[in-house]
C-alpha cells in the first residue's frame, strides 16, 4: 500500500463511501487516495462485490414449500388461503 | 430491492379489531420477507420457522398496540428480530445483547486479502458452493453484527428503518454495517481467491 497511515485512516469509511453517504471533504479524499492506491481500490471494488453478491443471491432465495401452509394453519386462518388475498 | 410494503395498504383499524381476512392478507403480504430475515439470522429452516410463527402469533396479539408511528413492516421486523435475537441467547447465552456496546474485537478488520477476485464470472461467485460459503461468512458474524448487515444488505432497510428496528442510533448502524461488510469481504475473499488459483492451474 503506498501510503498505509491513510488506507488505515479511511477503511472504516469505505462502506459509508459505498452507500455515498459520506461528507464532500472525506468523499474527495477517499477518490484521491484511491486513485494513487491500487490496494485499496482492490479492497473498495472487493467489498461492493460482496454487498451486491449477497444482495444477488437472497433476491433468489426462495421460501420452502409447506412453510406458508403450516404457517396460516398454526394462526388458524386456513380457512383464508387463496381466497383471493 | 425494495424493504417496506405500505401499511397504508391494510387497514389499521380493522388489524386492530382483529379483523382475520385483514390480518391473513397482512400474513401474505410479509411471511416471505420475516423467513428471509429468519433464516439468514439463525441459518436452520426449523429454527426459521418456529421464529416465523412466533412472529405473527406475537403481531396478532400486540397489534393493538401498535400506534402506526412506524411502517407496519418495520414494526414486524422487530418483532421477528426481537424473536431472533431471543432464540439466539437461549441458545448461545453467552452472546452479547443487540444494545450493548460493540466489544473491542469487533473493529475494522485490517484487510489481508489484497485480491481482485472480482473478474471472476458470475456462476463462479454464486455456484451453489460459493453460496453454502456466503452463508457460512453471515453465520461466523457476530450477532449485533449480522443483524445489522442483515437488514441493511439483504432485506434492503434504510439505515434510519435499521436504527428503528433496533433501537439504536444512525451512527451505531453505520458502524456495525461497516465492520460487518469488511468481515464478510475478507472471509469471501479468501474462499475466491483460491477458485481464482485454481483457475490458473487448469
Amino acid at each position: 500500500m503506498k501510503d498505509h497511515q491513510d488506507c488505515h485512516h479511511l477503511l472504516g469509511s469505505l462502506s459509508g463511501f459505498l452507500d455515498g453517504e459520506l461528507e464532500s471533504d472525506l468523499c474527495a479524499q477517499i477518490e484521491r487516495h484511491l486513485a494513487e492506491c491500487p490496494d485499496c481500490t482492490i479492497v473498495v471494488d472487493t467489498l461492493q462485490k460482496t454487498v451486491s453478491l449477497y444482495h444477488t443471491a437472497s433476491e433468489e432465495d426462495t421460501v420452502p414449500e409447506g412453510v406458508r401452509q403450516r404457517l396460516f394453519r398454526r394462526l388458524e386462518i386456513d380457512d383464508l388461503l387463496d381466497k383471493g388475498l | 430491492m425494495s424493504s417496506s410494503k405500505p401499511s397504508e395498504i391494510f387497514s389499521l383499524e380493522a388489524l386492530r379489531n382483529g379483523d382475520r381476512a385483514e390480518f391473513a392478507a397482512m400474513v401474505e403480504a410479509y411471511y416471505a420477507m420475516i423467513y428471509r430475515l429468519s433464516i439468514k439470522m439463525v441459518g436452520n429452516p426449523q429454527d426459521a420457522e418456529d421464529i416465523l410463527q412466533e412472529t405473527f402469533i406475537k403481531a396478532y396479539r400486540y397489534l393493538k398496540d401498535f400506534d402506526g408511528r412506524s411502517s407496519l413492516s418495520t414494526w414486524l421486523y422487530r418483532v421477528a428480530t426481537n424473536e431472533a435475537l431471543m432464540f439466539l441467547r437461549r441458545k448461545r447465552p453467552e452472546q452479547i445483547s443487540i444494545d450493548e456496546p460493540v466489544e473491542t474485537g469487533e473493529g475494522e478488520v485490517e484487510p489481508v486479502q489484497i485480491v481482485d477476485w472480482c473478474c471472476l464470472p458470475e456462476q463462479e461467485l454464486l455456484s451453489s458452493e460459493a453460496r453454502l460459503h456466503l452463508d457460512r461468512a453471515i453465520e461466523e458474524l457476530s450477532t449485533s453484527l449480522r443483524i445489522v448487515f442483515v437488514l441493511r444488505d439483504i432485506q434492503g432497510l434504510s439505515t434510519l428503518e435499521t436504527a428503528e428496528v433496533l433501537n439504536l442510533s444512525e451512527t451505531a448502524v453505520k458502524t456495525r454495517l461497516s465492520r460487518a461488510r469488511l468481515r464478510l469481504r475478507e472471509v469471501l475473499s479468501g474462499y475466491y481467491n483460491e477458485r481464482l488459483v485454481e483457475g490458473k492451474q487448469v
